[in-house]
């Protein structure tokens, strides 16, 4: 079964068409990069397949389950979590804190207020070990407005993962990093998303390429090539809309 | 959490209530008595509405609504108890206001709680506004002006309280107090508590890791009216009556005041709060008319150099004390204190002296002195007190800001 | 016939207070997102300072006066009090506004008591104007129409027509934008604050003596402003001004039509007794409530307001 099914994804905002007939399949497994340059509609394509938004048309199956018009929380429930450009995470909560609230969903806790969240053993085991996955087992008590900026994108990953969810959507998990801060995202981005689905927005193209298995090409609300990264760079099309204009 | 933070954590709860067994017996006086009976009440309705404000991020300006349901309810079955010979105890009584205040929560939290921000404070004001003109229409069944009264003696005893006299009272609200501040501290340590906060510093982010925040924002409504209720239910037994003002504007920013003035980003700011405003109501009254007026300048105060509240500053000073800062850092502190005292002399001298201008009578008081009004040398003394007051504080914010009090009091900041 | 000419008269009349109101609170939240809780109490010190003034210079130059004098506070209270709070977010703003409403009531407490000042409309103002099946209309009240109109009139060419008006308009959507285009947006934040606080205060000078100046006047005027607003859709003058003037409506024809709700009632069918409360309660006495009403409905349909843009 395929992780993420688009059909025909069209988005209007007023008169613009920012989203023109979309149509994707991500297999289970595969590590996905969208790329295209500034203003193609990757953020929104994110938008829309993790319900920040209904698409005007079109549909989304998100692990088999239909995603279009669902609220966020009913997506993130059957199995697709995302992470944010710019970094949404709880500001004046400690690091673990950030890290706990996102597990307790997807161990079945629900809106529990008559149990004590510290005798939960599998919530401090989860958290315990995304913590240690993110590398932030350090800095636990601090409030996570706090953190330096690769922390706090660090942390954002780990909120992300935290509720064990099958399909992981990154946006821009890199951006504003420094060289050796983005090796060090990537591995972390590797180590996560082991055995998991994994779609990601990038402008790196040494990231892309290094981790994509498959790679599509947004351009102007269209996907103008899919394929893997050999084939992306090898793509005539490609070239022209788009590694052709970062070369100009 | 591990062995030694329990054992803390059940001694400060074991402090607390031995305190409060032991209150009555240090202040004796009838006076205290009320004052406390009523401190206690409004501790319990502070610390519902921070269950909203400081620990969801939802402003309300009509949380009297729940309170003076839940006192209705009560009033009620009071009434009912003594007129239809029920067999119930008037010290369960609290546990149907509760109820009440829970059931009103969720009707009108249905609706309210769709919006959070500015909209929900707006419809919270709304809703008020329009509860409390209900409330004087609907005379059988909230009593119009004179409201409805009870008498609490009636029924079976709890404990061998009769609750006739003052003091049966007081353990009467100290118990529900002690069981309401304990449930409400337990439900910050549960997930819906946490996920309050994870709500009130991003909504948008929640509905990302699975959770409904509209759904977190509704249930934590649902539980702070409860407490509202029971609040207000503590409040109908302790003056057997109560009437359709308990629902309006006054007690909705009343306990606002208290929660923001006491901290609302600590557990037990709304404590402090609710203690010191309830004390400053009853005794200020005795010496100036406009003590009110007192109250929201501190309030606009805070808001403007304070917004953590005495809360607040308890927990730096515990946390300045925990890291062994304090040395370090109490002079500034004293310096703050002390210039805040001064410039606030100064606004009182003002004041006083300006609310004589219209009503006359004894001239205003202090140190031995008198200020009359009709001096300019008062009004220009004030003036100075105020802006020395202003200076010293400036002061010492200067010093924390710049390391050195010999820095601070440079005019220009040198970089170091 | 008669009771429906005048109830309209009267409602447009109430309608175009509140909108005196709301159009200034509406301009404040849209550009800077307060809503400005303490709205209704520059309204309050608009008719008291018109009241003090005007005990020297007559009536005429404090109508001029206390708008000025009011709009200066709310510029004082825009640049020491709101522009500090700003960076804790808007629910510190809220709370800020409410500190000074509560502080602004106090204050008039302290100075002119608790009991309504004798402030009323010129002797030239309350000659009735005409006469209605026998019914005289006073002037005052056309004059106020008047007065509303000329200052809908005057805001709408200073932001259709001026330079000002078009860097208000554009710091209304893109706030950075304007800053980065050199345009110093705090001055502007603060002149709009002012403008709508003295907005608020010549319909003070207004209210006031058609009504009745007492400390008061803010806590029963502003809840009904802010209804307007949220009823309207927040940020939406067009909506400010149809949910001002149907609520002048609604409330002046449920006070007119004096009929008790079973009579109501009964005209759809449901008996009620006219022993029972709700059957003893008049529609009069409900007028005050409906506003509210009219907002939980709203809220339960059209949560984001008559011509609310968005929902969030």
């Amino acid at each position: 079964m395929s992780a993420l099914v688009l059909t025909n994804v069209v988005k209007n905002f007023g008169a613009a068409q920012i989203i023109r007939d979309v149509s994707l399949e991500v297999p289970a497994g595969e590590r996905h990069a969208i790329i295209g340059p500034n203003g193609a509609g990757k953020s929104t394509l994110f938008n829309l397949i993790s319900g920040a938004f209904p698409p005007t048309s079109g549909e989304i199956l998100v692990n088999g389950q239909k995603a279009s018009g669902a609220p966020p929380f009913q997506i993130n429930r059957s199995g697709l979590s995302r992470s944010f450009q710019v970094t949404n995470i709880f500001h004046n909560m400690s690091v673990y804190e950030n890290v706990r609230c996102a597990t307790l969903w997807a161990l079945g806790h629900r809106y529990v207020f008559w149990r004590f969240i510290s005798g939960m053993k599998d919530v401090e085991q989860r958290t315990e070990e995304i913590l240690d996955l993110i590398g932030l087992a350090a800095v636990r008590e601090t409030p996570a407005g706090l953190l330096s900026y690769a922390d706090q994108r660090a942390l954002e990953i780990g909120v992300t993962i935290a509720g064990g969810a099958k399909v992981i959507l990154l946006d821009e998990p890199t951006a504003g990093m420094s060289h050796h801060e983005t090796e060090r995202a990537v591995a972390l981005i590797r180590k996560v998303t082991e055995g998991r689905t994994l779609v990601i927005v990038e402008h790196d193209m040494s990231v892309v390429f290094g981790l994509a298995d498959r790679i599509s090409v947004l351009v102007y609300g269209q996907i103008i090539a899919s394929g893997t990264p050999a084939e992306i760079r090898a793509n005539k099309k490609v070239k022209e809309a788009y590694l052709g204009e970062e070369a100009a | 959490m591990s062995r030694t933070s329990t054992l803390r954590t059940l001694a400060v709860w074991v402090a607390f209530a031995a305190v409060l067994l032991v209150l009555p017996m240090v202040f004796t006086s009838r006076t205290s008595l009320t004052v406390m009976n009523v401190m206690g009440i409004w501790m319990v309705f502070a610390l519902a509405y921070n269950m909203l404000l400081g620990q969801s991020g939802m402003l309300s300006f009509g949380h009297a609504v729940y309170f003076g349901l839940g006192g209705y309810a009560a009033i009620h079955l009071i009434v009912a108890i003594k007129a239809q010979r029920l067999g119930i105890p008037v010290f369960a009584v609290p546990l149907v206001g509760f109820m009440a205040g829970m059931a009103a929560g969720a009707l009108i939290g249905w609706f309210s709680c769709r919006r959070s921000g500015t909209p929900f404070a707006m419809i919270s004001l709304g809703i008020g506004e329009l509860v409390a003109a209900a409330g004087f229409m609907f005379v059988s069944v909230f009593g119009g002006e004179e409201g409805i009264s009870g008498d609490r003696s009636a029924g079976p005893r709890i404990f061998g309280l009769t609750l006739g006299p003052q003091i049966h009272v007081f353990y009467f609200i100290a118990f529900w107090m002690f069981v309401s501040t304990l449930a409400m501290w337990a439900f910050t340590k549960t997930p819906l508590g946490r996920l309050a906060n994870a709500v009130r510093d991003n909504p948008d982010r929640v509905a990302f890791i699975g959770y409904d925040p509209q759904r977190i924002r509704f249930l934590v409504f649902l539980i702070s009216g409860g407490f509202a209720g029971l609040a207000g239910a503590l409040s109908a037994v302790n003056f057997e009556i109560i009437n359709p003002e308990t629902l309006g504007a006054q007690g909705s920013g009343a306990v606002l005041l208290m929660t923001f003035i006491g901290g609302a980003g600590v557990f037990y700011g709304p404590i402090i709060g609710a203690a010191i405003i309830t004390f400053m109501q009853s005794m200020l009254s005795d010496f100036t008319k406009v003590w009110q007026l007192y109250l929201g300048l501190l309030f606009v105060v805070m808001v403007l150099f304070a917004p953590f509240g005495i809360g607040g500053m308890v927990a730096r000073i515990l946390g300045a004390v925990k890291r062994g800062e304090l040395a370090e850092k109490l002079p500034g502190w004293l310096l703050g204190t002390l210039g805040g005292l001064t410039a606030f002399f100064g606004a009182v001298m003002v004041i006083e002296m300006a609310y004589r201008i219209r009503e006359g009578g004894r001239p205003f008081r202090a140190f031995g002195r008198d200020f009359v009004h009709t001096s300019p040398l008062n009004w220009l003394l004030a003036g100075i007190i105020v802006a020395a007051g202003i200076a010293i504080v400036t002061i010492a914010v200067r010093w924390r800001q710049r390391g050195t009090l010999g820095a601070a009091l440079r005019f220009r900041e040198v970089a170091p | 016939m008669e009771t429906i000419v005048f109830s309209t008269l009267n409602g447009v009349l109430y309608g175009l207070l509140l909108f005196m109101l709301s159009s200034g609170l509406t301009l404040i939240f849209s550009m800077m997102g307060v809503l400005n809780f303490a709205h209704a109490s520059f309204y309050m010190l608009g008719a008291y300072f018109a009241y003090a003034i005007g005990a020297t210079t007559g009536f005429w130059a404090a109508m001029l006066l206390a708008p000025i004098l009011v709009a200066g506070v709310g510029a004082l209270v825009e640049r020491y009090g709101l522009r500090n709070v700003h960076r804790h977010g808007h629910v510190a703003e809220l709370l800020f506004t409410f500190g000074i409403a509560f502080l602004i009531e106090e204050i008039v407490k302290l100075i002119w008591g608790r009991n309504p000042v004798p402030y009323s409309p010129p002797a030239v103002l309350q000659q009735p104007l005409f006469t209605l099946w026998g019914t005289q209309y006073p002037s005052f009240r056309v004059f106020m129409m008047i007065v509303a109109v000329l200052m809908f009139i005057t805001l709408w060419l200073m932001l259709k027509k001026t330079r000002i008006g078009l860097i208000v308009q554009a710091a209304l959507t893109h706030p950075h934008m304007v800053g980065h285009l050199g345009h110093n947006v705090p001055l502007v934040f603060m002149g709009v604050f002012a403008v709508g606080c003295g907005m608020a205060a010549l319909a003070g000078v207004i209210g006031g003596a058609l009504l009745v100046t007492d400390p008061a006047m803010a806590l029963t005027l502003g809840p009904i402003v802010f209804v307007v607003v949220v009823v309207g859709g927040m940020g939406s003058l067009g909506g400010a001004f149809v949910a001002s003037i149907l609520i002048g409506l609604i409330q002046t024809f449920a006070v007119a039509v004096d009929a008790s709700l079973s009579d109501l009632l009964a005209r759809f069918g449901v008996m009620v007794s006219n022993r029972s409360d709700l059957g003893r309660i008049t529609l009069a006495q409900v007028a005050p409530m409906l506003p509210f009403l009219l907002l939980v409905l709203v809220l339960i349909f059209r949560p984001r307001g008559l011509m609310g843009a968005r929902e969030s």
